[in-house]
């Protein structure tokens, strides 16, 4: 691998627009992968906002704060904005950074289109929060009470606000296809000569696959909301059985986009962890093939296992036993990429730093989260667990630490890169022990609730689940406010610090690092050759 | 790597959007193929269901030593201004035996209306031992403003029922016809598949 220095640059973008036009009108893959992160950001306190309130009002049984109906539509705005709003976008902000970077490109293939694809986001988050906002005002309707799942007849009562919310979703999932395309045209046109596909580092890899999740199941969400728009303004019968129609299509349409989407939200972490793993551990990624394999696989099985989300719909036998093996052949694969990771670490010269640590508690965690996950798969088992809090530990265990645990560990993994600064380590580790432990006291308990049979979505319980909520409820104070020290780590991080060399940390290997920290406007203006 | 580059990347962009709208489309497909599949593989979607009970053949051999308790749950459709319930809420049954249940209906609207319930069972193993020999619902149904009238229900639990179902729910929406619209419900002995015309 050659190095090529970059000092030559300035005269090359004088022309680079300044102050709020370098944002609005930017092309360049930095400004808009800065958007997208900071925009995930802002979505990530938001959504944490209505989890802490969700939290407060578990905190005792009882109605205390919030009526049933804002409670389901915090737990919807929660789910929506989290999935939406924050990791998606984070992990497109990952993308748009580190990518071309990483391939040895100027730029991504369509910047424009880039730009688009960021731009349309801010106007999604307001449609999103005009759909919880219109309800508060007269003649505004009832509140989006159905859960991020929007499962009809219930949809189709709601008032204006799902139109509002409709809109949204639609919006968000042609941002995220047009990143996507984006991701996918600029992955195969525009590496660096000699960097064939099996050459192309992880992260590139899960992101390939994870575009083309997204291309295969949006637009699939997105018929179906469009089906919900006209069963409720345009006199269809799509989903109204008094028409003829079936509300199970929905849950159909809704989980074939739902289940891939898991995959979506946890492959780039997944890419980010196959970087920060061997780099810290001093050691070169075990099985690259069997990853790139074992990624293909589950993205395969992935689509075609979604009706495990709707066991009690009443399906046939046949088809739940298709459902239940498909599901747990998915574990194969998934464990192979925990074993991959795994084999890095062993004997290598392990150093525990922030995003190292947050990739060895994304092995244990995940893991955890998948066994559930196995529990849940099997038929008979999930008809007891099913829309218990049981679920909601199972996928907080999956998503936490498999797709926003990743997320962080890339940020302060790449943080040195992007703003030429390293971080402060010590706020760091400070803010993964609370984070980690936080996590932990919230949603491990959760587990017993569910088994006990506590069901979610629901504004009150049982008095009998009072004590694992309160101690639920004050780890999610933890967790939640342990965010703001992130918020704090990132701005004095922006702000300065101990000055980053290129390669910011020892054992990091890959074109991004041959890069000066920061990098230049444009990334590869000479295309390095690979070896 | 300017000219033939940007060829390429063209090119896939293209493809891609193509797959885009193949995939919305396929969202729209899904909607005849989910009936299709259903009746290929005997998924249970609605409008299979109420077509299930095929029912047995009435044998008059009546097993004394179970008792099924039956529910009755009815169900009004928001498009149809009536008032529909079974005068019981459960009952407990001998296998084999014939048993009768009214259900009340009223038109709260002051004009005529015409609707049609669809049945279902639950547990829906339980739908084929669940024979129907009389029922309002293989008919439509019509209410003069402010009627209000009796919907006799004469129906047999088959002996065959599996030992685990020791009781069982059957469930009726009741949904408003247009004119000239009917829901053909099963028949007794005939698998025929309710279809919505």
């Amino acid at each position: 691998m050659t190095t090529t220095t970059m000092t030559h640059d300035e005269a090359h973008h004088h022309d680079a627009p300044t102050g709020w036009r370098r944002w609005l009108f930017s092309t360049n893959h930095k400004d808009i992968g800065t958007l997208y992160l900071l925009f995930a950001l802002t979505m990530m306190f938001l959504g944490g906002a209505s989890a802490m309130l969700i939290r407060m009002e578990l905190f005792q049984p009882g109605i205390q704060l919030l009526d049933p109906d804002l409670y389901n539509n915090l737990v919807t705005n929660h789910a929506l904005i989290m999935i939406f709003g924050a990791v998606m976008p984070a992990a497109a902000g990952l993308a748009n950074w580190m990518i071309p970077m990483m391939i040895g490109a100027p730029d991504m293939a369509l910047p424009r289109l880039n730009n688009l694809s960021f731009w349309i986001l801010p106007a999604a988050a307001t449609m999103l929060l005009l759909s919880f906002i219109v309800p508060f005002f007269p003649g505004g309707g009832t509140q989006i009470n159905t859960g991020w799942t929007l499962y009809p007849p219930l949809s189709i009562q709601v008032g204006m606000s799902m139109d509002f919310l409709i809109f949204a979703i639609h919006l968000l999932g042609i941002s995220s296809v047009l990143a996507s395309i984006n991701i996918i045209v600029t992955l195969l046109n525009m590496r660096a000569p000699g960097m064939n596909l099996m050459k192309m580092p992880m992260f590139c890899w899960t992101w390939l696959v994870t575009a083309f999740l997204l291309i295969l199941v949006v637009p699939v969400l997105a018929g179906g909301v469009t089906m919900l728009l006209f069963d409720r303004h345009f006199g269809t019968s799509f989903f109204d059985a008094a028409g003829g129609g079936d509300p199970v299509l929905f849950q159909h349409l809704f989980w074939f986009f739902g289940h891939p989407e898991v995959y979506v939200l946890l492959l780039p972490s997944i890419g980010v962890l196959s970087h920060v793993i061997p780099t810290f551990s001093r050691k070169p990624l075990f099985g690259y093939h069997s990853m790139v394999g074992a990624m293909l696989a589950v993205a395969t099985i992935g689509m075609v296992v979604w009706a495990h989300h709707q066991y009690t719909i009443g399906m046939s036998l046949g088809a739940v036993t298709y459902f239940m093996i498909g599901t747990i052949l998915i574990s194969i694969p998934v464990g192979l990429m925990i074993f991959n990771f795994i084999a890095t670490m062993w004997r290598g010269s392990m150093t525990f730093e922030t995003p190292m640590l947050f990739a060895v508690a994304i092995v244990l965690m995940f893991t955890f989260g998948g066994l559930s996950g196995v529990m849940l798969a099997v038929v008979p088992a999930d008809m007891q667990y099913h829309d218990s809090m049981f679920v909601v530990a199972h996928f907080h265990y999956v998503l936490m630490p498999g797709a926003v645990f990743g997320l962080f560990a890339g940020v302060f993994f790449w943080l040195p890169k992007w703003t030429g600064h390293m971080y402060d380590e010590r706020l760091g580790k400070i803010f993964f022990w609370t984070n980690v432990i936080g996590f932990n006291i919230t949603f491990f308990p959760q587990h017993f609730l569910g088994l006990a049979g506590m069901p979610r979505r629901i504004v009150d319980y049982n008095v009998m689940f009072t004590e694992f909520n309160v101690l639920s409820s004050i780890g999610a104070m933890i967790f939640g406010l342990s965010h703001l020290l992130l918020l704090y780590i990132v701005i004095k991080t922006i702000r300065g610090g101990k000055k980053a060399r290129s390669r910011s940390w020892e054992g990091a290997t890959g074109l991004e690092w041959e890069l000066s920290s920061p990098p230049p406007f444009h990334s590869w203006t000479v295309a390095p050759q690979i070896k | 790597m300017a000219a033939d580059n940007q060829g390429n990347k063209k090119r896939t962009t293209l493809l891609l959007g193509g797959l885009v709208a193949l995939m919305f489309g396929f969202g729209f497909a899904m909607v005849p193929l989910y009936d299709l599949l259903c009746q290929v593989t005997g998924t249970q979607s609605i409008a299979i269901r109420a077509g299930m009970g095929k029912g047995p053949a009435v044998t008059g051999e009546i097993d004394k030593s179970r008792l099924i308790t039956i529910k009755f749950d009815a169900t009004v459709n928001p498009n149809l201004p009536w008032d529909f319930g079974p005068e019981i809420r459960s009952m407990k049954v001998h296998p084999g035996e014939i048993y009768a249940v009214n259900f009340v209906a009223s038109n709260r609207s002051n004009s005529s209306v015409t609707g049609q319930a669809i049945p279902s069972v639950a547990p829906w193993q339980a739908t084929p031992y669940f024979s129907k020999l009389e029922c309002f619902c293989f008919t439509r149904q019509t209410l003069e403003g402010n009627e209000r009238t009796d919907m006799p229900l004469r129906f047999m639990v088959s002996t065959d029922l599996p030992a685990e179902i020791r009781s069982l729910t059957l469930s009726y929406s009741f949904m408003r016809l247009k004119p000239g619209q009917e829901i053909k419900n099963e028949q007794q002995t005939l698998p025929a598949i309710a279809t919505i015309n």
